[in-house]
């Protein structure tokens, strides 16, 4: 299949990004100002991101509510109108299908934000599992999205619209919020207090033919507070400090929400349960696998799927890897087969390291997430 | 850049700066495309290698590359600053220069600097 292009394409060719396929999208990895510039801005003053390639879907009716509860880990039942709340979706034998978003938008709608790869089998999954008069509909197509992240995002985002209207605390969004500068036609949007950087920002979705008109008013707002437009290779290393999940390598249809350590987002007290329930606890009671953070302390860079090796014993294997540019040295996650305890021991011990290319590279047990916002 | 300099088809600059000793460089070619590099393995002094040896790595935020010895000889020196300073190389690739071999015994297919270009281009 041929990669698609957002609807911004035009412009990041223009800044220079180095494209790339990602999910089936034609993205920049980064621009010409590189990947440590573009994570620094982020953490120190504010970046913007094209994030067009995600999927959104509506969710309608009034079943819609037992239907989310039924398919989805966490629990919506008590979720307000303009808020919004991440959950995993898992299989019936406790796998995780994807890791989205759910916002309501009124009693009985939903809008539903997923990850592009994931994006047709998600709506195929949840069309399979809906009440008959639910209605599913993808509109990801209807709109571009762009997150706007870092210490300055609010500041930039109070030159371009109400401030009132902003949304005021993490996954709260606002709809139809008038963007605009100085004699321009407003681009309404939805503005959610919400991102994947670890950082204070918002993500904005507003109509495709509105995207390049909104990406230019926010950087031209944002020149002067050190805005930079930011690739995928920022927004990995970013989410990775975080200590957020990306499907595909902390998260896959093998891995289970509860062993990549995400059991603050499953409800198994829900009264009729959901899907994959039962089975990722029964998987975890019968050969438990636990999600643990690692800090490289020796020279190098761990990256996915290599070996964690307690000596010359694996006891598990990187899900992801990289460099931490804002803590100067490179940062893991890993799925260990072991009891954690015993892996920690291994790291108190010295003895803890990981295969990187037949080089063993001595690596520390530390908490997630890596990097916090001051 | 200088228009002494040859290049391997794995990307390193080679500089005779002496008939049987070379220096060796990444090119700003292979530095661009790799990104900002973080981190840099050289091969270490005294070290026989051959044609073709990986001799160490450079690794960016996203990738890691292998760096191959363009000659056959033995290691004389290193560049040690770029183990603090990997930067170095994405700043001016044509300075920082990774390592030395003396008793250059044989070399790959080197390329002058055109053909080198059109390499690149044809690599994509």
């Amino acid at each position: 299949m041929e990669a698609k292009k957002t609807p911004l394409y035009d412009q990041h060719v223009e800044l220079g990004g180095k494209i790339v396929d990602f999910a089936g999208y034609l993205l920049p990895i980064q621009y010409p100002t590189g990947i440590l510039t573009e994570h620094r801005a982020v953490r120190e003053a504010a970046g913007i991101f094209d994030v067009s390639h995600m999927g959104e879907v509506i969710l309608s009716g009034p079943n819609a509510l037992a239907d989310l509860n039924r398919i989805m880990a966490n629990d919506f039942s008590k979720l307000r109108i303009g808020r919004m709340r991440y959950t995993p979706m898992c299989y019936d034998d406790g796998g995780t299908v994807d890791d989205l978003v759910v916002a309501r938008t009124a009693d009985n709608d939903w809008f539903l934000v997923v990850n592009a790869s994931n994006k047709e089998k998600d709506i195929a999954w949840i069309k399979e599992h809906v009440s008959p008069d639910t209605e599913v509909k993808d509109v990801s197509e209807s709109m571009g999205v762009l997150a706007l992240q870092g210490p300055n995002a609010q500041a930039i985002m109070e030159r371009l619209a109400d401030a009132a209207l902003l949304p005021k605390g993490l996954f709260r969004f606002s709809t139809d919020v008038e963007v605009k500068c100085d004699g321009t036609e407003p681009v309404k949007c939805l503005i959610s207090q919400s991102g994947y950087t670890g950082e204070h920002g918002y993500e904005l979705y507003c109509p495709t033919e509105d995207t390049v008109r909104l990406w230019n008013m926010i950087l031209a707002a944002g020149e002067d507070l050190g805005l930079i437009p930011c690739g995928l290779g920022a927004r990995d290393t970013l989410r990775l400090e975080a200590g957020l999940p990306l499907y595909g390598n902390e998260l896959t249809a093998e891995i289970t929400p509860l062993e990549a350590g995400l059991s603050w987002t499953i409800r198994f007290d829900k009264e009729d349960g959901f899907i994959g329930a039962a089975a990722m606890q029964e998987r975890y009671a019968a050969a438990p696998r636990n999600l643990v953070a690692l800090k490289v302390s020796g020279r190098g860079i761990v990256r996915p799927e290599q070996n964690l090796l307690i000596g010359d014993t694996q006891v598990g294997v990187t899900l992801s890897g990289t460099m931490s540019p804002t803590l100067g040295y490179a940062i893991a996650t890993a799925l260990v087969t072991v009891p954690v305890a015993e892996v920690e021991q291994a790291s108190a011990d010295g003895t803890l390291a990981v295969d990187v290319r037949g080089r063993k590279i001595g690596v520390e047990v530390t908490e997630l997430p890596f990097y916090k916002r001051g | 850049m200088s228009s002494n300099l040859k290049y391997s088809k794995t990307h390193e600059w080679v500089d005779f700066i002496a008939p049987d000793r070379v220096r060796v460089g990444l090119s700003d070619h292979a530095q661009e495309s790799m990104g900002d590099l973080v981190f840099v393995t050289l091969p270490e002094v005294g070290q026989e290698v051959s044609v073709g040896d990986v001799v160490g790595d450079v690794e960016s935020v996203k990738a890691v590359s292998d760096l191959y010895s363009p000659v056959s000889g033995v290691v004389v020196a290193v560049n040690e600053e770029l183990e603090d300073r990997p930067e170095l190389i994405n700043e001016e690739p044509y300075s920082a220069w990774l390592f030395e071999i003396d008793q250059v015994t044989e070399q790959a297919e080197l390329l002058d600097q055109a053909a080198y270009e059109a390499f690149c281009e044809e690599e994509g």
